[in-house]
């Protein structure tokens, strides 16, 4: 199918500020968009309030508006594009693309939709329409909606009374157990049990907080291995699969604060045909016509079992990550594909003879290593949850996982050459330790079981300590096949240390 | 255990050694899958090849009876950068290396598996030869250039079953490989339900995969396997609703035998349907000729364009040899082709009920975009 001649002009809208959780990855996908579509002859109009972006630039848009990314601001911008159209006599219509600038992006079009402005002026909303965000972004709805095509989600269930809390419980049968409490503000009252009289006490106080006497027990995934899968679809319904992720960190750290690793590791060929299979089938009931959408799972490490946990009908964080990984420029085929181009009549940029209809297939592994910043905010909490904490991240690749964690660490200008050894102190709070010092069991084993920034170099400490791979699994969760990596590295540092290069 | 790999074009990889202390002979070609090593293995399409992994992690999560392709490995040798030194998978029973050292086959590992690959792109597939015995490089060399190579060679003789069965007549091997949902009992006993079996069909085996034999069971047919010599006759004396033609290792025009015999069934008017080798030699029955690709297609991700739909299948590939799409007949239309490299992917009859896919629907390893296909058999049966 050729590109769509019915479209005149593209308004893309950008990501806004700076903030933690989305930083300059949505510059880097509008920017590849805007320069896509402007390739193609469309006539583009970017909105962004970041002038410090390099989309921004003058020669990225045919037309920048620096404007706050709000939906009054943009539907004053819509009504004097679709003015201006009028008057140079354009022969086609105004197409909104959200997908490109994060989460900003997709809810300001969708407040547009909502007030009835994008209707009202004739713009189309394209690569996902209102109805596929939506499905995608409410997770009642999404969670429904996967239960209805037969995939897993978290066992969950709603309780009126402490017995009916119990008998949820019963069913689940195993701790932690999460409880909210419906409609108290911020989700107040509710928390997470571990054993049965924690649970009491949680489930009693939530029915009491709520004015409506109910909660929801839902399983806990803590400690399951989490995955992401970035999927590509176009107009004619071919879906390829541009990367698949592993998180070196278990569910209960936000993906963006975890290690994350491509392509996936530990899972059989008939697990992953099974999650890619499930990736299309999300993307397809959730509607995403055109482009990317990144598809979190969780796996239980002891029997398999493969829970969906979320989808992003939209370019990610992880899409710049996967770009980067593969060389399969995800952004800038998105904007392709929503304007009616198929995946086979795209070139690889690559290979510069076969189509974009494949599947990147790596001979490295690249990993990427969050960067923290706890030093410049003294009074935020350092553990790490299911907020993001990060302010950036580096990635590196290696022919070996070893290879390209050591590069990813030292790429963190932490001031460290990977994971130790390389005789620099360690500082913890005031207490300072020498390089190569055997580190107090009590401190490692506090640093392994709760989630820190630090964490990564805690799993060398424990090692060089006498901790079993098997002792810091209890304690951390981390799939074995990770410890065993780092242990590598670590008996290789102690050979050198002890015999010399 | 130290371990060489040698070329016949003089070049030589040292490594660690691992699986079996043994010797082999093979010809060296890459598999660019990022999992699914040991349905690789036991595929018996393999017979005779010292396969290498592009992707440089291998072994990590161990090997398990579920994911055989046949009754054993058929790799002369495996080629790797980097052994995992651990197995983390719930459904492990065993290493990799432990695996192979059990069939006796050598395996080598720290080898600069990319350089490898980039010589086998340069070159095409080389003989070569594997060891673990600590053979000296001469020697090794000397052994490589020495074996006569692949062509004009008959291989399916050594991996086709001897007697004819019926493939899982108690339905005990054929059930889809599913994963445990929600709070179901036992992982391993998750089983997707068969259909009855009520499609009496005959198959040649020409070194055929299991996950063929399981898909064929899973769309209700019931399958006779027939030896790869089995004649027309034979065939036909189990009454088929329809015939299927399997994949297998080495050159297709090395299978005389085979192609007249598939000659006369093209002749019946029964639906066929051909996989890989199976394609092969259909097309060589159609009156074409088949030719050695300069790079074998052998990986997961390998994108074949349905020309009468439009529609994209990224597909399991692993053929070395292809047919020449300029020496079919005008009955024979070419329908699917590789968007990489334009070549034959798939060919139909435009008159009788017959189809074939050089690739490999049936997946295992590699993404299932093709399975439909087995359920377009089914219709082809049904309507003829």
């Amino acid at each position: 199918m050729p590109k769509r001649t019915d479209i005149h002009s593209v308004l893309i809208i950008g990501a806004g500020p700076i903030i933690i959780g989305q930083a300059c990855e949505f510059d880097y996908s509008g920017t590849q968009a805007c320069k896509a579509l402007r390739e193609e002859g469309y006539r583009v109009i970017l909105v962004n309030s970041n002038p410090a972006t390099i989309m921004t630039d003058p020669e990225f848009a045919d037309r920048t508006y620096i404007e706050p990314v709000t939906p009054e601001c943009v539907e004053k911008i819509i009504a004097r594009e679709v003015e201006e159209m009028g008057r140079q006599g354009a022969q086609g219509k105004l197409a909104l693309l959200p997908t490109l600038g994060g989460q900003t992006a997709l809810n300001t079009a969708m407040a547009l939709f909502r007030k009835g402005v994008l209707e009202r002026y004739g713009v189309e909303m394209i690569g996902a329409n209102a109805a596929a965000i939506e499905r995608g972004e409410d997770r009642q709805v999404f969670k429904d909606l996967m239960i209805s095509i037969g995939l897993d989600v978290p066992i969950s269930g709603t309780a009126h009374t402490l017995e009916e809390a119990r008998e949820i419980a019963e069913r689940i049968g195993r701790f932690p157990l999460i409880i909210r409490p419906a409609f108290t503000l911020g989700g107040t009252g509710g928390g997470i049990a571990y054993n049965r009289e924690e649970f009491e006490e949680i489930a009693r106080r939530g029915l009491e907080l709520s004015p409506v006497s109910e909660v929801l027990i839902e399983e806990s995934l803590l400690g399951w291995k989490e995955y992401e899968m970035e999927v590509m679809r176009d107009r004619a319904d071919n879906c390829v699969i541009i990367c698949s992720i592993e998180n070196f960190d278990p569910m209960g750290i936000h993906t963006g604060d975890s290690i994350t690793v491509a392509p996936i590791q530990t899972l059989t060929d008939k697990e992953y045909q099974i999650m890619r299979d499930a990736s299309f089938a999300v993307i397809r009931a959730v509607g995403v016509e055109t482009g990317g959408s990144n598809i979190q799972f969780g796996v239980n490490p002891d029997n398999g079992r493969m829970v969906i946990i979320e989808m992003n009908p939209r370019v990610s964080r992880s899409s710049a990550l996967a770009s980067k990984a593969t060389g399969f420029p995800i952004a800038k085929i998105a904007a392709k594909l929503a304007v009616g181009y198929l995946l086979d009549e795209i070139r690889n940029d690559i290979t510069r003879e076969t189509p974009a209809s494949f599947e990147p297939t790596i001979d490295y592994v690249v990993t990427k290593v969050p960067r923290f910043a706890f030093e410049k905010f003294p009074q935020a909490d350092p553990t790490l949850n299911t907020q993001m904490k990060s302010v950036g991240e580096a990635m590196a690749i290696g022919r070996t996982f070893k290879e390209s964690l050591q590069k990813a660490l030292r790429s963190l200008e932490i001031g460290r050459h990977g994971l130790g050894g390389d005789g620099k102190p360690w500082r913890f709070g005031d207490k300072v330790y020498g390089d190569r010092d055997v580190l107090p069991r009590e401190l490692i084993r506090q640093r392994l079981s709760t989630p820190n920034a630090e964490r990564i170099f805690f799993l060398r400490h424990a090692l060089r300590a006498g901790f079993t791979v098997e002792e810091i699994f209890e304690l951390t969760r981390i799939d074995r096949w990770f410890l065993a990596q780092i242990k590598e590295l670590v008996d290789f540092e102690e050979d050198l240390a002890a015999n010399g290069l | 255990m130290k371990a060489v790999l040698a070329l016949e074009d003089g070049s030589l990889f040292r490594g660690e050694g691992f699986g079996a202390r043994a010797s082999a002979c093979g010809e060296v070609c890459f598999n660019t899958s990022m999992t699914g090593y040991q349905e690789i293995l036991t595929d018996p399409s393999y017979k005779w090849q010292i396969v290498t992994m592009t992707y440089p992690l291998i072994g990590n999560y161990g090997v398990s009876r579920q994911d055989v392709e046949s009754w054993r490995p058929h790799v002369a040798g495996f080629v790797i950068r980097e052994l995992s030194p651990v197995v983390s998978n719930w459904r492990a029973e065993a290493s990799l290396a432990e695996y192979l050292e059990q069939n006796g086959i050598p395996g080598i590992q720290g080898v600069d598996t990319r350089a490898l690959t980039k010589k086998l792109r340069v070159r095409g597939a080389l003989n070569g030869f594997i060891s673990t015995e600590d053979i000296a490089d001469e020697e090794a060399l000397r052994r490589a250039k020495a074996w006569p190579g692949l062509i004009g060679v008959d291989y399916v003789k050594e991996v086709t079953h001897r007697e004819s069965f019926v493939w899982d007549e108690n339905d005990e091997q054929s059930a889809e490989f599913r994963l445990t949902q929600g709070l179901a009992g036992d992982p391993r006993q998750v089983r997707a339900a068969l259909p009855p079996a009520d499609l009496p069909i005959v198959a040649f085996d020409y070194g055929m995969k299991y996950n063929i034999l399981r898909r064929l069971r899973q769309h209700g047919f019931r399958v006779r396997v027939l030896p790869a010599t089995a004649s027309a006759a034979d065939a036909l004396r189990h009454k088929p609703a329809g015939i299927f033609l399997s994949n297998g290792p080495g050159d297709p025009a090395a299978l005389g035998y085979a192609v007249s015999t598939v000659r006369e069934l093209v002749q019946t008017g029964l639906p066929i349907f051909g996989i890989c080798l199976g394609h092969q030699i259909l097309g060589q029955a159609f009156g074409g000729r088949t030719f050695k690709l300069k790079f074998g297609h052998r990986g997961g991700n390998q994108p074949v364009k349905d020309l009468e739909s439009g529609r994209v299948e990224i597909t399991s590939q692993n053929h070395g040899f292809a047919v020449d799409a300029a020496s079919l007949p005008s009955e024979v239309v070419v329908d699917r082709i590789n968007l990489n490299d334009q070549t034959v992917e798939g060919m139909r009859h435009r008159s009788k009920p017959i189809f074939c896919v050089q690739y490999h629907p049936e997946a295992s390893p590699g993404p299932h975009d093709s399975t439909p296909l087995f359920a377009r058999f089914r219709e082809l049966i049904c309507k003829a």
